[in-house]
């Protein structure tokens, strides 16, 4: 029994790797952007979009498959637009005979397809991001693109505790299967409805333990002099291959919206 | 048999490729009580969690009360086995006293007057009776190791298996503890850094460094022997 939480960072020396964090991070963004600003349909703008991620897959080294595998995730979420084919009008695809008749349509079809997809290849290129750039650097990316100190501050504490978290969560669980005893004879477990409360305490108790463990955290900061903000080395500036990747971005991003609106 | 441990050529290594046990070989006969000391990370706790099949071994066997580790056996040695973690905190789980207690019984299926039971003899036994509806997180660390062991009394195990469980306590109580555990009759294995607690407790005592148990015998003997103790990190007080 274990939780394998591990820092999704692929070291690597690619011109991808190379590329300054404002760059990484800011393309990125500007790709989930492009993506989520292509009208539905645009079957042609998604494709291109994917084989970008794809090149950008190979020409790093993380590989087409890394990003394959962790892309899924996407899935479930995309899936609240799972109401699309029922709702929006238009010609109907096929009729299911329950209800009386529900009718999915074609643009209700193709909304939720595209939905998908945009989703899936964003959260893609997300996972590359992701894998080529160090997380600490990733969060001097953001703010040095102006996301808010506070807000960069919560994602580096959850990311760091996360995974002190789930080894929490994996001692709870050994806890709990140590004393999961059945004896012959007898029915073991009880019943889901007494599972279901020991394990909603069990996740209450987690809830509990992280709090008062922040405090002491914080005490131990404060005992380090911390105000609120923390001081980083200085960083070097963007280099021309830096400012021609961003130019080649901006330029392939607006012709894919500029092509895909006429 | 009954009521046994036995341990052979267990080797086990961690997923981020640590070999921590290099072919463990380890007897506890019936109602013996033997120590496991050795220096820290020689894999006396990594040895412990395969006792009640959280840890599965790459190679060998575990053995324990004579059945053998398979998935279809799991509930019935965790009831055979009491496995005491290090840290309490990682042993108590639930809101109050009462509900870590009575979770192994609960979940063995005993009916409420049985668990009623139990709860208050096991608590009972390690002296904390009054503690029966306090916050399990609240207490000290003295208390909460004191329960840590009822929860594990309560289930009745044959076999009990302790993983430091004087570490921290204060002379009072770590004073209790040792009378708690000469009173307990059972089969037991416990890891632990007191010398002098080994010394007190425990007849038999086996010797662990680097993943393999390196010496085993009568305490007496193994612990007069000071160049063995000081080649394996340990000192007599």
């Amino acid at each position: 029994m274990h939780i394998h939480l591990v820092d999704q960072y692929q070291a690597g020396s690619s011109i991808i790797h190379r590329r300054d964090p404002r760059i990484k991070v800011g393309l990125t963004l500007l790709f989930i952007l492009t993506a989520s600003l292509l009208p539905f349909g645009a079957f042609g703008a998604y494709a291109v979009l994917f084989a970008t991620v794809m090149a950008v897959a190979v020409v790093s080294g993380v590989g087409v498959s890394y990003v394959l595998k962790r892309s899924f995730i996407a899935l479930p979420f995309a899936l609240a637009a799972i109401t699309l084919p029922f709702t929006i009008p238009g010609e109907t695809l096929l009729t299911v005979p329950v209800f009386g008749g529900i009718i999915i349509t074609i643009e209700g079809t193709i909304r939720f397809a595209s939905i998908l997809i945009k989703s899936w290849i964003s959260v893609q290129m997300a996972i590359l991001m992701v894998a080529v750039t160090p997380f600490p650097d990733m969060l001097w990316g953001l703010r040095a693109l102006y996301i808010p100190q506070p807000l960069i501050s919560i994602i580096s504490f959850m990311y760091r505790y996360l995974f002190v978290l789930s080894d929490e969560v994996l001692r709870l669980l050994r806890a709990r299967a140590s004393r999961s005893a059945a004896v012959p004879g007898k029915r073991s477990g009880g019943t889901i409805l007494w599972r279901g409360k020991v394990a909603g305490r069990m996740a209450g108790s987690l809830m509990l333990r992280s709090f008062e463990r922040s405090e002491r955290i914080y005490n131990a900061m404060a005992s380090r002099g911390y105000q609120g903000k923390f001081r980083s080395f200085a960083r070097p500036s963007l280099n021309s291959t830096d400012y021609l990747f961003l130019m080649l971005g901006i330029m392939f991003f607006g012709s894919i919206l500029v092509v895909s609106f006429t | 048999m009954h009521h046994t441990i036995e341990v052979k050529a267990l080797k086990f290594a961690y997923p981020d490729g640590r070999q921590a046990l290099c072919g463990v070989n380890l007897m506890v006969e019936p109602g013996r009580k033997m120590a496991l000391v050795g220096p820290n990370g020689a894999g006396k706790s990594t040895l412990l969690l395969h006792l009640n099949g959280i840890f599965k071994g790459q190679e060998g066997s575990v053995e324990v009360a004579g059945l053998s580790m398979d998935n279809g056996n799991l509930g019935q040695i965790r009831a055979a086995v009491g496995l005491v973690f290090q840290n309490p905190d990682d042993q108590l789980f639930s809101p109050t006293v009462f509900d870590d207690v009575a979770f192994g019984p609960l979940h063995m299926g005993l009916d409420e007057h049985e668990v009623h039971h139990r709860v208050e003899s096991a608590l009972k036994a390690v002296q904390m009776e009054s503690y029966i509806n306090r916050v399990s997180h609240h207490l000290s660390i003295g208390e909460k190791k004191r329960i840590a062991i009822a929860t594990v009394l309560s289930m009745s195990p044959e076999i009990l298996v302790l993983d430091e469980p004087t570490a921290g306590l204060d002379p009072r109580a770590r004073r209790n503890l040792i009378n708690l555990l000469r009173d307990l009759d059972m089969t037991m294995l416990v890891s632990s850094h007191d010398m002098a607690l080994v010394a007190e407790l425990f007849p038999l005592v086996a010797i662990m460094d680097g993943g393999q148990i390196v010496a085993e015998g009568e305490t007496a003997v193994l612990l007069a022997d000071k160049g063995l103790l000081e080649r394996h990190g340990l000192e007599m007080p």
